[in-house]
């Protein structure tokens, strides 16, 4: 009986497993690295980790709604592009305010785009967003041919300092998770999950399918448009033409490893947020461990696909005991 | 002919093809040079590898279960990399290191397999994560040192004119082809697959051991990957640590626009290899263009959308 209740309380927190593994990490990360907790160093973590959070919080609203994301990381890269070749060291608040609004309103243009193509031409969202990734890809190149860029230098620093001895980062996921819990009383979340976990079943059931697959895909490009922001805030402007790309599969593991399933329908972005944490938990715990440089990747792939593995290794062996 | 006899015999796979041919066409018109026997044989060739490696991709993406293998570029890495270490440019030794290659890529596959099949972990990310292994493994056991070399045989029966100006690979590519079709069309396997491919429970209920088959199948897939990076080996003559990237995502898109629906059940493995000549004709003619690598990127992508918008288009939600 009590197995059984336990085995509930699993299936209604999704993110419960996720949680307790990110404990688990954080403790073995403690025992490596004593100071992981001390305000500078879960500042920098926080800083440098802010834009896949992002990124992989905009992931998780398409994979929710049944779609799949493989555009989000060279978009990171064609907006910090953008941004970068519109800001300038000395250029004026309001000239940054309106590059800000513009980087944003150009994600959210190029996520519409990636909505509309797989909505309405009703194409298969993972092989759409490649393709449009090359587009991307290609923008970011002929905006920026050669890496460079710089912002003021009052923004970073800014964005480096912590504000009342909480780091930044701290607010950033505060406000996502407000968001969130706001946007879940709407009707529309109800849209999205209905859309993710049967788009048959939710269009006969009255629920504007298209339009909702299309925001998520609006959503994943404003996010990406934030990643881009707060990432180019991190290097203190200097970009390149690539600069995101190897962010866009992070964001699909993270979604997963916090629980969120890829078949849509389910999750939520809190899952998204603690898998981002546990990828760079696991980084972290191997660096300071001393894990050999040659063999740092083997090891991290190792127990991700571990941490992955837990869960249906639960089930396995208590199938088998049961037996 | 009327439209729906027209219909019936225009398959995606035949699509593909007649579309590659209208490219190779077009190219003449860009370029005249573009058109001649060697040209054409190249372009075959360069689409051979990207087939072969696409094979197991197309296997793994009928069986459906949001079916994936991200994987295979690193197996390609690796088959190439144990070939080039094991022979050291000896020709006795190819057939250890063929041995080799596909016994690494059977053991990849099959880890797969268990992973998706066994511990449900998501096709994306557990041959995600397998990447992680493989490349892992690679870099401990190199240290980034590439010491070994390329047998000179494997040059001259892969890459080389072999017979009537044709290279060894695409003879071996098109035996592969028969060979797709007999194990696809022909065994209880093929039959097996595609039962799992469109609806799994429904072909729990009439037999087949599910399992097994998603096992075997993503083993195959690693099987066929490192047979293409063996392949490569001999055309690419050096390796690097990632040889084997820029076809992860390709093999993908040549099983699309070749057809296969990602959702699993249906499609060929020669739709994938008129999939895979479409891909290397419009990468050739964007090159004999001269384009700016921006300006390839940005059509390359416009094009891929145009492609799979022709045929590669779900099920309206109003039926």
């Amino acid at each position: 009986m009590k197995s059984l209740n336990l085995q509930r309380v699993f299936a209604r927190n999704t993110y419960l497993i996720s949680f307790i593994l990110l404990v688990i990490v954080l403790g073995i990360n403690y025992i490596v690295q004593n100071n992981v907790f001390e305000l500078r160093v879960l500042n920098n973590n926080l800083r440098t980790l802010l834009p896949l959070i992002l990124l992989a919080v905009g992931q998780s609203i398409v994979v929710i709604g049944g779609g799949l994301d493989l555009s989000v990381g060279t978009l990171v890269s064609m907006l910090s592009a953008l941004l970068v070749t519109w800001v300038t060291p000395d250029s004026t608040p309001d000239q940054i305010l309106l590059a800000v609004v513009l980087v944003c309103a150009a994600g959210m243009l190029a996520g519409l785009v990636n909505g509309l193509v797989v909505a309405y031409l009703r194409l298969q969202p993972m092989i759409t967003t490649y393709a449009t990734s090359f587009i991307f890809s290609g923008i970011a190149l002929l905006l920026l041919p050669r890496p460079g860029g710089s912002i003021p230098r009052d923004l970073s620093t800014f964005y480096r300092s912590p504000l009342l001895d909480i780091p930044l980062a701290f607010y950033a996921i505060a406000l996502l998770l407000l968001f969130w819990s706001v946007l879940r009383t709407t009707r529309y979340a109800q849209y999205l999950y209905a859309t993710g976990s049967s788009g048959a079943a939710a269009y006969a059931t009255g629920v504007p399918v298209r339009v909702v697959r299309v925001t998520t895909y609006v959503w994943s490009g404003l996010f990406a448009a934030l990643a881009s922001l707060t990432l180019m805030l991190s290097t203190g402007g200097a970009s390149q033409a690539n600069i995101g790309d190897d962010m866009t599969l992070d964001s699909i593991v993270a979604v997963v490893l916090g629980g969120t399933r890829l078949s849509g329908g389910q999750g939520g972005i809190a899952g998204a947020i603690i898998g981002v944490m546990i990828l760079r938990v696991i980084r972290n715990v191997i660096f300071f461990a001393a894990v050999p440089t040659w063999s740092q990747t083997l090891v991290n792939a190792l127990i991700i696909i571990a941490a992955l593995a837990g869960p249906g290794l639960i089930r396995l062996i208590r199938r088998s005991i049961g037996r | 002919m009327n439209a729906q006899t027209l219909r019936r015999y225009l398959t995606p796979p035949l699509i593909a093809l007649l579309l590659a041919i209208a490219l190779f066409f077009a190219g003449g018109l860009i370029n005249p040079d573009f058109i001649n026997v060697t040209q054409a044989i190249n372009i075959v060739r360069l689409a051979a590898f990207l087939g072969i490696i696409s094979a197991g991709q197309t296997l793994v993406i009928i069986s459906g279960g949001e079916g994936i293998d991200l994987s295979v570029g690193a197996v390609v890495t690796l088959a190439a990399i144990l070939t080039f270490r094991i022979t050291g440019g000896d020709n006795n030794l190819i057939g250890v290191g063929l041995l080799a290659s596909l016994s690494a890529g059977f053991i990849v596959g099959l880890l797969n397999g268990i992973g998706i099949a066994l511990l449900h972990i998501p096709p994306l990310v557990m041959t995600l994560g397998m990447t992680g292994v493989v490349s892992g493994t690679i870099l401990v056991v190199t240290q980034g040192e590439m010491l070994g070399a390329t047998p000179a045989l494997m040059s001259t029966y892969i890459a080389k004119p072999l017979i009537f100006g044709i290279p060894g690979v695409i003879l071996i590519w098109v035996a592969l082809g028969v060979v797709m079709w007999l194990l696809m069309e022909r065994t209880t396997y093929g039959k097996h697959l595609f039962a799992i491919g469109v609806n799994r429970t429904a072909a729990r209920l009439s037999g087949v051991r599910v399992e097994r088959a998603v096992i075997i199948t993503y083993t195959l897939a690693g099987l066929l990957a490192a047979l293409g990076g063996f392949m490569l080996l001999g055309f690419a003559q050096t390796v690097l640590l990632n040889l084997g990237d820029p076809y992860r995502f390709p093999s993908i898109a040549a099983v699309v626009v070749g057809g296969t629906m990602l959702t699993g059940g249906k499609g060929s493995y020669w739709g994938t290899m008129s999939g895979a000549l479409v891909l290397t004709l419009i990468d050739s003619l964007l090159r004999a263009m001269g384009l700016a690598e921006a300006y390839q990127l940005i059509v390359f992508g416009g094009l891929l959308v145009l492609l799979i918008a022709v045929y590669g288009r779900e099920l309206n939600l109003r039926q």
